[in-house]
């Protein structure tokens, strides 16, 4: 166990592309942060960075006391997860898992007492243990990956999207195995995924990149509570948060939805952006269906999804010409064209300067 | 087939056979020739069924050669052979193998220098620098050695490449496991990359080794002591034998054995043979 | 070509391409670059003093008739190899492909001869066709007609061009089988209840499909016919009669070994390379097409 300390870690290739500009994060000992953006945001190269599989071109990185920028990966007392498993197709289950240990120069001994464990823990039996990869389905492939950095035992767990490979059954069970696994084991852990279910399930903290800059630092709560920006908040949250283009009033106690009704900003306004263009986020399970209510917006319905569990209503309000999303519990029967009454709750309106894109 | 047309289907398998057999018939000739004794072969018409001579030939051709030589058997050549296709196959995949992984995993000056020099070598077949080369080897002193029978062939562009190839298919994240596990280079290239490219070797292996035992023109040239022959060669200098005295068992029971070794290797090993080929042509 | 995950630079990468690179600089540039140097010096009979005539070893070599002659006979021995090793070998490769039942035991009685060395596939056809005992010459004598492959020039050609292509048949086996299970089924099917009958189908559907294994092969097979048949012309005729059968590679050695002329012989060398860079080209620039197609 150890924390993780990134000052300034920027990276640039030899052909000038700017990867990553600037992350500075202490990951605490046994914390479990996920990296999380979209493909190219720079999260595998950030993770690739603290394995020692790429360079850090400026800033440093320590793995407890020790500045490891320029150590060799198997010096840094890490093991990795890999998307691929990177299982050695010609080796055994067992020679799999062992082999680190046995470069490390381990007694035999040691190493089956290591590969035993590791294997009981992810209930791996004694006969998969022979067997080669090829043989094996994909989940067990996964624990065997799994298996081959938990007999390391090393200070800090990287995981590089193990679960994409997976059917969605499996990796949600995989998912709680993970996350069980690494509280029993309590090891400092960096995971990497683009899938934001899964990244505010596992970690405690979550970093959202987005093109090699970090947007957003902080617990799943904070981030979809408060997202810092509109990237967070399209990026957190499914169905997708709502966008819609609105203007503060004068004294920055209401904002209003293209030529619509009002809504009043509560919590005493936003009186230093008066009368200022702004982005209204509204998440689709904060829009409530209410029949009498007075302040309701009606909103007409283009389409509706039923997913059993709730029903997504699309559609937009009056003449506005953005579309919005409503997550209504249940099952509804609500026909196209129908016109809604449509709340917004005041305690959940996200507004962000659309210039900077960030929150206000 | 789509249609089912017993007729053409009992048709195919006629020209087939027909075909196996333009195909088998110098070889039963051959070995008629050798299953007969040497009074029998000055006989027209010569024999087309198998006699009963063949160990007594075999005898002859292993240990005496043909009466009006030097008495020097086969068993020499063959044995001259099999060290030279085998110091061959062995030495292409080793060096071969060594450059390929320096080519693709190793980020070096002069890399494409070397890369190219390599490629070239394919352009520039032992039968178009016979006389430069035989000069090369007469300065090393190499003439008349196994060194000098194998060397000079042992440099293979298309091994590198087929190598080069197979090494781009293996996974990178392969690599990076490795160096997690805390493998360095060679310990990489022993442990991952040699297992992982067996069967490729192997196959690489089988045409090699037909690629040796087949040369003809390099040890024709660079040898010229009797125990430094190869059997391929000694074909030939007992077909110019054959001009004054013929001894057809003997040279035809000499070309079964030169034949018998390559021939056994690709029908015993044929799905390597195969992916030797087919691989090697890329 | 490199991969993107490598090592870190160190003496090693040098290390590991060393032998290669010295076995190439000592056995393959170097020479190479002699037979460029000689192909433009002429030595004297004693081989005391050599000078610098530059292309006057090309020279005499493009007028020389026996040159152009040797030319004429490489380029026909090579059409004629490729040619009747390539149609049988095709006409077998449809057949087995037809027959699902026993292409692979086929496939094993057909590609053996592959591994038959030059020399000795040599050896086993001037046999067949010794004049006075062989087997075959014996029966055409008996239906009338006397072969002399040691006198009659075409029939030399025709022996030569006979062990030649039989050892390469099964090469092309190989490659036109693959070539014809590599089609899929469906297009067959397709063509069939459009109303194709099988030879409609192998003219409008599977010649056309099988084109590029068919030109791959055609340089391969024109690779071997000038470069790889040396052992058969040496066993058979040693180039003759009167030049009958004297290709390129062993005027190149006859001329050079036993002849001594080194300077005429590099030049031919030089020729020879630029054939084979040529070839080289042309199989590589169709290579990735064939990987298009």
């Amino acid at each position: 166990m150890a924390r993780v300390v990134l000052e300034g870690i920027r990276k640039t290739y030899p052909n000038g592309f700017k990867a990553i500009h600037g992350v500075d994060v202490a990951i605490e000992e046994g914390e479990f942060l996920v990296l999380v953006g979209p493909s190219g945001c720079g999260k595998s190269t950030l993770l690739r960075m603290i394995a020692g599989l790429e360079s850090i071109t400026e800033g440093s990185l320590s793995i407890g006391d020790r500045k490891v920028n320029d150590l060799e990966p198997s010096q840094r007392d890490i093991a990795m997860v890999f998307q691929n498993y990177a299982l050695y197709p010609h080796m055994s289950v067992y020679k799999n898992m062992a082999y680190g240990l046995k470069i490390m120069g381990l007694p035999k001994e040691e190493i089956d007492s290591r590969v035993k464990k590791a294997a009981a823990i992810l209930e791996l039996t004694e006969e998969q243990l022979t067997r080669k990869p090829k043989q094996l389905s994909g989940g067990q492939r996964q624990r065997v990956a799994m298996g081959r950095a938990i007999v390391r035992e090393p200070s800090v767990f990287l995981f590089d999207e193990p679960l994409s490979n997976l059917d969605a059954k499996l990796r949600v069970q995989m998912r709680l195995e993970i996350k069980g696994l690494q509280s029993d084991l309590g090891i400092t852990s960096v995971y990497v995924t683009h899938d934001q279910v899964e990244a505010m399930t596992l970690g405690h903290r979550l970093m959202v990149l987005n093109a090699g800059h970090v947007e957003q630092l902080g617990t799943p709560i904070e981030l979809y509570q408060k997202p810092a920006s509109l990237f967070v908040a399209g990026f957190i949250g499914s169905p997708a948060m709502n966008f819609a283009d609105a203007r503060i009033d004068a004294e920055g106690q209401n904002i209003t939805i293209s030529g619509q009704a009002a809504l009043p900003l509560g919590d005493g306004g936003m009186p230093d952006h008066g009368g200022k263009d702004v982005v209204l986020g509204i998440r689709p399970e904060h829009l409530e269906l209410v029949p009498d209510a007075p302040d309701a917006v009606p909103m007409t319905v283009a389409m509706v999804e039923q997913l059993g569990a709730d029903t997504l209503v699309h559609g937009h309000f009056g003449e506005s010409k953005s579309n919005l999303t409503v997550r209504l519990d249940g099952i509804r029967t609500i026909a196209q064209g129908e016109v809604l009454p449509i709340r917004v709750t005041p305690d959940h309106l996200h507004v962000f300067d659309p210039s900077t894109e960030k929150r206000l | 087939m789509i249609e089912n047309r017993p007729l053409l289907t009992f048709f195919s398998h006629v020209m087939l056979l027909l075909g196996v057999a333009v195909i088998a018939l110098p070889v039963w000739i051959m070995f008629v020739a050798a299953t007969h004794p040497d009074v029998r072969m000055t006989q027209v018409p010569l024999p087309i069924l198998p006699g009963g001579y063949f160990f007594e030939n075999l005898d002859i051709a292993l240990n005496k050669g043909l009466s009006g030589q030097s008495g020097q058997g086969v068993a020499r050549m063959l044995l001259n052979s099999l060290v030279m296709a085998m110091l061959i196959a062995c030495g292409k995949i080793a060096i071969s193998l060594l450059s390929a992984f320096a080519i693709v995993y190793f980020k070096f000056p002069f890399r494409m220098f070397f890369f190219w020099m390599i490629f070239i070598t394919l352009m520039l077949p032992v039968e178009v620098r016979i006389l430069p080369t035989y000069e090369v080897v007469a300065n090393l002193g190499m003439l008349d050695s196994y060194w000098g029978l194998s060397i000079p062939l042992i440099a293979s562009a298309t091994a590198t490449f087929m190598f080069r190839q197979v090494f781009l298919t293996i996974p990178d994240e392969l690599l990076e496991a490795a160096r997690i596990d805390g493998a360095g280079p060679m310990r990489f290239f022993w442990d991952i990359l040699i297992p992982m490219s067996r069967t490729n070797i192997a196959a690489l292996f089988v045409i090699l080794f037909i690629f040796g035992w087949n040369q003809y023109l390099w040890p024709l040239l660079i040898t010229s002591e009797p125990e430094m022959y190869t059997v391929v060669m000694g074909i030939k200098q007992m077909l110019e034998a054959a001009e004054q005295a013929p001894e057809w068992n003997v040279i035809m029971m000499t070309a079964l054995l030169a034949m018998v070794p390559p021939v056994c290797v690709v029908i015993f090993m044929q799905t390597l043979f195969v992916k030797g080929l087919t691989e090697t042509e890329k | 070509m490199l991969k993107n995950v490598h090592f870190k630079p160190s003496l090693l990468p040098f290390l590991l391409v060393f032998p290669q690179i010295v076995v190439t600089l000592v056995f393959f540039i170097w020479p190479a670059t002699q037979a460029l140097y000689q192909s433009v010096l002429v030595e004297d009979a004693f081989g005391l003093k050599t000078e610098f005539v530059w292309f006057k070893n090309f020279g005499e070599l493009f007028q020389d008739s026996h040159y152009w002659a040797s030319f004429e006979v490489t380029i026909v021995f090579s059409f004629l190899v490729a040619f009747l090793s390539m149609s049988f070998a095709f006409v077998l490769a449809i057949l087995a492909d037809r027959v699902i039942k026993g292409s692979g035991t086929y496939r094993t009685l057909l590609i053996w001869p592959y591994a038959v060395a030059p020399v000795t596939a040599g050896a086993l056809w001037v046999f067949m066709f010794n004049p006075t005992l062989g087997v075959v010459a014996y029966a055409l004598s008996a239906m009338g007609y006397e072969w002399n492959h040691q006198l009659n020039g075409g029939e030399a050609m025709a022996l030569v061009v006979m062990a030649s292509a039989w050892k390469q048949v099964a090469y092309n086996f190989l490659f036109f089988l693959a070539g014809l299970q590599s089609i899929p089924k469906s297009l067959i099917e397709a063509a069939a209840i459009d109303g194709a009958g099988p030879g409609r189908r192998i003219l409008d559907i599977i010649l056309p499909l099988i084109s590029p294994t068919t030109f791959f092969l055609l340089v391969i097979n024109v690779v071997y016919a000038f470069f790889e048949t040396f052992g058969v012309i040496h066993a058979v005729t040693a180039g003759g009669p009167a030049g009958a059968t004297n290709i390129l590679v062993y005027k190149v050695f006859s001329d050079g070994f036993v002849g001594l002329d080194l300077g005429g012989s590099a030049a031919q060398s030089v020729i020879l390379m630029a054939i084979v860079i040529g070839l080289t080209f042309v199989q590589f620039k169709y290579v990735e097409k064939r990987v298009a197609y």
